[in-house]
């Protein structure tokens, strides 16, 4: 399956974690192994966005090691993280969806060409097939339903066929029915693609379909 | 998907900004390659038909209006000059080659112009029917006074007195032998023929009333003593000419030496103030552009920080956006220098076509006027410094911080 390998998806080693000197999140080690998934919860302002951000290499963490399919994000020079970035990881916000002055395809394109990934139309058509919205591809953005600007996201996370998707609560602002369909495109999509999957929420309608936890907040 | 596409996307999504933008620009181009082109024609006609011509002698008073009334034919001349006088410039031993003009009269809006067949050749005119004339009251058409007004070989008119027409002098017609080719200079708008003609209507002031035959006999006696000339064109032999014939002239109790050259300067240097306010005019509305496209860019910033923020996320460096920010700059601009340079030559071309003064000059849009090449480095450096300040901004925003504020 493309993207998966034996080396864990991420591995955290000795992290601390802080954000204007309170201190988020100290774990002595931690990995997701390829296609895992993890839950991450928390309340309001216990640092899930931020604890993403640091698997992306948006955040430095205070010490240790943050490991992107072996490779330590924050040894990278800048503009060589932010294309590995690209390649490596797929992300899924709640509102920071699409980029308004193109149609969908071009969202996806755009993925592609930010990190000088050649990615042909047909996979990304198939792509926009699995999340159901394969008509949608010349669609303005601004035509789309959230759900649908959500759905057409997830299928942007995974163009560069990532090591791990990372959604920041994908669901939180949908109803039950909504919310469900995009946490079964997520697992599934993800799944399929060999990712592993990270969702950071505080939706607690996700917490029974996800095995392994990890909630923050302990050191608030 | 390419930086192209992507900067032409955003361009897109603004279109009235960025239309408002590429218009600003474009006017501004437009003014300044407008102007280029007519202070170049301009220039180019003063010094064509100034050439091969180093000194006019006519009557005292203003220089320039003597250039402007002998050469470009557009001015009233200040007076006229006893044929004795020119004679002893004429037979300067420093003057290599002289013509005289003897003006006065027009016919059907034209102006006539007396002087000698070998003028034609000299100031680059061809026959291109017929033959020079080879006695008085023969004249050669100028290529816009026989189009003008359809006279053909053979066929007669009568002039007028005055520059711009006024007495009629019905008894002496004039037959049109020859019909010149067109130069785009002064000659085409004019009739040629004798000095003998000028003299010939004017020296007998009772031929026109068809008088006493010993009456005008006397006349005739009288008028060659006082014949006139209206200037002499003059080539110098020699450098030192210059130096030593218009002091030579000016000695001379009537005449006067309008140098050319020097009045040519004159006239550019005092047309050239106005062309210069109006080239500030058209630097003003491309700084205006350039501002108009810092504003565009800075607001599409904001309205564009959650993209940016996006797009870094999915991998895209702060240089490939910075890339972007510039390109979409340097689009605007190059589409703004290309409107504003096509319609500016259009604009000329068009009053070069419609305007009949214009295209008698031969006023065209289709050359490039000296120093219009510099408008594209001039625009583009304009463009860039207009996105300079939102590039920075876009290079150092603050990522996390629009992530965390969603």
């Amino acid at each position: 399956m493309a993207g998966s390998t034996d080396v864990e998806a991420v591995t955290l080693e000795g992290v601390r974690l802080a954000v204007g000197g309170r201190l988020l999140l100290e774990l002595e080690r931690w990995a997701l192994p390829a296609s895992g998934r993890v839950l991450v919860s928390g309340p309001s302002g216990s640092g899930k966005t931020s604890f993403l951000q640091m698997l992306a290499g948006l955040l430095r963490p205070a010490s240790g090691r943050v490991l992107v399919g072996g490779q330590d994000i924050n040894e990278l020079p800048e503009a060589r993280r932010d294309v590995f970035r690209g390649r490596t990881i797929g992300f899924v916000f709640q509102t920071l969806h699409l980029v308004r002055a193109l149609n969908v395809l071009d969202n996806l394109r755009l993925a592609a060409f930010l990190v000088g990934n050649k990615v042909a139309d047909r996979r990304l058509l198939e792509l926009l097939e699995r999340v159901g919205l394969a008509d949608r591809a010349d669609a303005r953005t601004y035509e789309l339903s959230q759900g649908e600007a959500q759905r057409i996201a997830i299928a942007r996370a995974l163009v560069n066929t990532p090591r791990v998707v990372l959604a920041d609560e994908p669901t939180s602002a949908l109803d039950d029915e909504r919310a469900d369909t995009i946490r079964r495109l997520l697992v599934g999509s993800a799944a399929e693609s060999g990712a592993a999957l990270v969702v950071a929420t505080h939706d607690s309608r996700l917490v029974p379909h996800f095995e392994e936890r990890l909630v923050l907040g302990g050191h608030g | 998907m390419s930086l192209i596409r992507l900067s032409l996307a955003y361009l897109r999504l603004r279109l009235a900004t960025t239309l408002l933008s590429i218009a600003l620009l474009a006017l501004g181009v437009c003014t300044i390659v407008v102007l280029l082109l007519l202070g170049h024609q301009l220039r180019n006609r003063i010094e064509g038909e100034i050439r091969g011509i180093d000194l006019v002698v006519g009557a005292k008073g203003s220089p320039l209006q003597l250039l402007l009334a002998a050469v470009f034919q557009v001015d009233v001349p200040s007076g006229n000059v006893p044929l004795a006088e020119v004679e002893k410039i004429r037979r300067h031993p420093l003057v290599a080659r002289s013509f005289p003009i003897a003006m006065g009269d027009s016919a059907l809006g034209f102006r006539l112009i007396g002087t000698e067949p070998e003028l034609l050749a000299d100031r680059g005119g061809t026959i291109a029917q017929g033959r020079l004339w080879e006695a008085p009251m023969e004249a050669v058409l100028g290529s816009e006074v026989a189009r003008a007004t359809g006279l053909a070989l053979g066929q007669t008119f009568v002039g007028s007195h005055g520059l711009t027409g006024g007495l009629l002098h019905d008894d002496h017609p004039y037959t049109v032998v020859g019909i010149a080719g067109r130069t785009g200079t002064a000659l085409d708008r004019l009739i040629l023929t004798a000095v003998e003609s000028v003299w010939e209507v004017h020296d007998r002031p009772d031929a026109a009333a068809g008088g006493d035959p010993r009456h005008r006999a006397g006349a005739e006696a009288h008028a060659d003593e006082d014949r006139q000339i209206t200037a002499l064109l003059v080539r110098y032999k020699s450098p030192l000419a210059a130096v030593q014939l218009p002091r030579f002239v000016n000695a001379q109790p009537s005449l006067q030496a309008a140098v050319p050259a020097f009045e040519a300067a004159r006239l550019l240097a005092v047309v050239g103030v106005g062309l210069d306010a109006l080239r500030l005019f058209g630097a003003l509305l491309m700084g205006a552009a350039a501002l108009s496209v810092l504003v565009a860019l800075t607001h599409a910033l904001t309205d564009r920080r959650a993209d940016l923020a996006l797009m870094r996320v999915l991998g895209a460096t702060r240089g490939l956006l910075v890339r972007s920010l510039v390109l979409e700059a340097l689009l605007l601009t190059c589409v703004g220098l290309v409107v504003g340079m096509v319609m500016g030559h259009g604009l000329v071309e068009l009053v070069g076509r419609l305007v009949p003064e214009a295209d008698a000059v031969g006023l065209t849009g289709r050359v490039l006027a000296r120093g219009e090449l510099w408008l594209i480095p001039a625009a583009l450096a304009l463009g860039l410094l207009a996105t300079a300040l939102p590039a920075v901004r876009a290079y150092r925003s603050d990522l996390v911080g629009t992530l965390s504020r969603g």
